[in-house]
């Protein structure tokens, strides 16, 4: 059972890694707007127009 | 633009030399508009940031100070096709935000605590089962406190900050048993742990944080959106207003507006404050403020109201704020009475936190006493105590009502009504009487053409053409008409006269009979076969030989009639009040066959009617829009108002409904009572789930896992239950 000695701390650890993951999340603006992101992911703004070859 | 448009009211300075204003978008329809306005506004020069928050339809924008006008932004929006407001964020709003932030934060905690935990418990209760030796098992107990310790301190705090104030004020709400029947088995397990015994409660205490998290994370965010939502539509609705900056008219928002200004008032545009007429001479519409639907002739020396519409001519005013008139003075003064008066209807939940807390508590108490007195050691004793307060914790109960809290205002929201205060939907759902204001509650907000069908079309439309050049009111009602809505080339308006224009040739005149020539027995005429209420206005056209006077009057919502025939089968007793004249009210009353009317009433006579009823016992929903209805909306109890409504009014009202029809008024009414049997519904079914538990608990043979699936399965069921209500009316 000694394994338990360092697998409890990992998955706590990563877990808090998840939370912490959430909160900056939350922190940056992410879920500020969820219809929004839903629908800029579809715009092709951002790609610069290339002349077709 | 002639004349500028000054914006700095909403402009913020970011600190870097930038600045920033925050804009509530009307127009936007799909996804692709978002690229749109960015990329269009973006294109201004200096401008740093363009971002649009298609959720709450709110653009935020960053310039360089100096580089452009905020007017600029304004327009760019108009010419790719939207209309951009700008407003200041309310700090109520600000201060929500926040605090739903911090919901989430706790409930994050919460939920990453109580999966660890629960990964912990599980493997305790199925080595209990088999061969988990003493040592591992302290060991996993001892982390659980680890992980269990901070996380109720962080993610508690909403409940025992709201636990200690009810305390301090010698008060007892639902956070109370919440509180202590957390911090008990939190306290309770880390002795249990220390003594090395089998079972601990550490999963019980965050889990019933994380569920009653869940619930007010919920109820915060639904309620941010209809908050949002308002916001923008306050931010629609605001006026600009026209300012003497010496000579030179500057348009300013009317929240930019100070005592002391000197405002220009042109026709067809409401008064932006409160003050005395300074030069000019007009008629003001006062329905919003009075319900008088005839106009007042207005001269230098009158006092007017925020809210009254300019008929005929320009004005020009000072602003008052001291000085205000007698009849703003009364409304405040009733309104002071009628808040302090108001009996408060208690909330459902603090009645059944009344009731629940006090004999939860006394259980525990007798559970432990009854045990230590049938020969018990002390130590099992309270643990058995405890145990009856973990298992009563009211983890259903405190979702019982938000949850259907959460459901309903969201099936309100799609019927279009807006609330405005948190327990107004158990309020509704017991209303039994329900009193309609007239103006622009029960009739259009505006006035509208009558008997539309008996002038003949090509006059119509030629009417409502002309009336496109128009800025007088009345014309504002013809070009609802209109099918085509491009203007007559070299129309001219001849302001306090009308319109005229050359159609092919012959002159075209619309406006007061004198201006289009003809004689007043025509009028006269017109006026006896009139189909229409009450309190016509005449527009007159004439074209070659041919002429027509078509009426305009204000008029029911289109769907009144059938509304209220509704409404009296859901067994509503109906009543009018108004304060227009009681020839005006007589016809809608009959129209509608509502018996119990009233009018020419003034707001001290509304709010003594609504006080009768109240002391005859019974719950009076209250529909007005007036700024004479106000005091009557904070007096009744419930009310609701529509959205073109006084501010001071809508302020005061419960929930605001959108749209031109009265059937926002009927949804409401239906769904909040679906809404009150389903709050009840899920009190038994809590209470059900008490009486089963408890006994089980007060015998002591409740176990952690017991605990943890009772609290989650009768979770679920009320959360189930509550989702029954979020059908539309």
């Amino acid at each position: 059972m000694n394994v338990l000695v360092y697998l409890i701390p990992m998955a706590l650890g990563l877990g808090l890694a998840g939370l912490f993951a959430f909160l900056w999340a939350l922190r940056s603006g992410q879920y500020s707007d969820m219809e929004g992101a839903a629908l800029r992911v579809l715009s092709d703004d951002d790609i610069e127009q290339t002349p077709p070859q | 633009m002639p004349e500028s448009l000054d914006l700095s009211l909403f402009t913020r300075p970011a600190g870097d030399g930038t600045l920033g204003m925050e804009l509530a978008v009307e127009g936007i329809a799909c996804g692709a508009c978002i690229g749109r306005i960015e990329s269009a506004v973006k294109r201004l020069p200096g401008v740093t940031e363009a971002r649009l928050n298609f959720t709450n339809r709110r653009l935020h924008v960053h310039w360089t100070d100096g580089a452009i006008a905020p007017a600029q932004i304004l327009q760019t929006l108009e010419e790719a096709g939207y209309h951009g407001y700008p407003f200041a964020p309310l700090r109520a709003e600000q201060e929500e935000a926040a605090e739903a932030r911090r919901l989430i934060r706790a409930l994050a905690v919460a939920g990453f605590a109580a999966m660890n935990i629960m990964l912990l418990s599980v493997s305790v209760w199925a080595g209990n089962a088999s061969d988990i030796t003493p040592e591992t098992r302290d060991f996993f107990h001892w982390a659980s406190a680890l992980i269990a310790l901070p996380a109720a301190a962080y993610a508690g705090r909403p409940f025992f900050t709201s636990a200690w104030k009810a305390l301090r004020a010698g008060a007892l709400n639902m956070d109370v048993p919440i509180s202590l029947g957390a911090i008990l088995a939190l306290g309770m397990s880390v002795v249990e742990t220390a003594n090395h015994a089998r079972a601990a409660y550490f999963d019980s205490a965050i889990m019933l944080l994380f569920f009653l998290l869940v619930g007010r994370a919920l109820d915060h965010t639904m309620r941010r959106k209809t908050r949002a939502v308002a916001g923008n539509l306050a931010a629609l609705k605001a006026e600009t207003a026209h300012r003497f900056d010496g000579d030179e008219v500057v348009s300013v928002p009317a929240a930019a507006v100070r005592p002391g200004d000197r405002l220009l008032v042109k026709p067809g545009e409401r008064v932006p404050a409160d003050g005395g007429v300074l030069t000019g001479t007009s008629e003001l519409d006062e329905s919003l403020i009075t319900g008088e639907t005839a106009r007042r002739k207005v001269t230098a020396g009158a006092t007017i109201y925020a809210g009254s519409m300019n008929y005929s001519g320009a004005l020009t005013m000072r602003v008052t704020a001291g000085d205000r008139g007698t009849l703003l003075d009364e409304i405040e003064r009733l309104l002071e009475q009628a808040a302090s008066a108001k009996s408060r209807a208690m909330r459902l939940a603090d009645r059944a936190a009344r009731f629940y807390a006090p004999v939860v508590h006394v259980t525990a108490a007798a559970t432990m006493l009854g045990w230590w007195l049938a020969g018990a050691s002390l130590h099992d004793a309270i643990v058995t105590a405890i145990a009856v307060l973990i298992i009563t914790c009211p983890c259903a109960l405190a979702l019982a009502i938000p949850a259907v809290q959460v459901v309903t205002s969201g099936a309100l929201f799609r019927a279009g009504v807006i609330l405005n205060a948190g327990d107004a939907i158990e309020r509704l759902g017991e209303a039994d009487t329900v009193i309609f204001d007239k103006t622009g509650t029960l009739t259009l907000p505006e006035p509208r053409v009558v008997d539309a069908g008996e002038i003949a079309p090509e006059l119509m439309q030629m009417a409502a053409r002309l009336a496109l050049s128009s800025r007088h009111p009345l014309a504002l009602a013809l070009t609802r008409e209109a099918t085509s809505h491009i203007p007559y080339d070299g129309a001219v308006e001849e302001p306090g006269q009308g319109v005229r224009a050359t159609i092919d040739g012959t002159e075209a005149r619309l406006g007061s009979a004198e201006f289009c020539g003809i004689p007043a027995e025509n009028v006269a005429h017109w006026v006896s076969v009139s189909t229409g209420t009450n309190g016509e206005s005449f527009i007159c056209l004439s074209y070659g030989a041919r002429a027509a006077g078509i009426a305009i009057s204000q008029r029911l919502r289109p769907d009144a009639a059938e509304v209220v025939k509704a409404l009296r089968q859901h067994g509503l007793d109906l009543h009018i009040l108004s304060g227009d004249r009681a020839g005006a009210v007589r016809p809608v009353a009959e129209a509608l066959g509502i018996m119990q009317w009233q009018g020419g009433l003034k707001p001290a006579d509304k709010i003594a009617s609504v006080e009768a009823l109240k002391r005859q016992g019974r719950r009076v929903l209250m529909v007005g829009d007036g700024l004479n209805d106000a005091p009557a909306l904070a007096a009744a109890q419930v009310s609701l108002s529509p959205i073109a409504a006084a501010d001071v009014t809508q302020a005061q009202a419960d929930a605001v409904f959108l749209g031109e029809r009265l059937k926002p008024v009927l949804d409401a009414l239906v769904i909040a009572r679906r809404a009150r049997a389903l709050m009840k519904e899920n009190l038994w079914l809590a209470a059900i789930y008490n009486m089963i538990a408890v006994p089980i608990a007060i015998l002591g043979w409740i176990t952690p896992l017991i605990a943890a699936l009772a609290m989650s399965g009768s979770s679920m069921m009320v959360t189930l239950n509550a989702l029954r209500g979020g059908k539309s009316a």
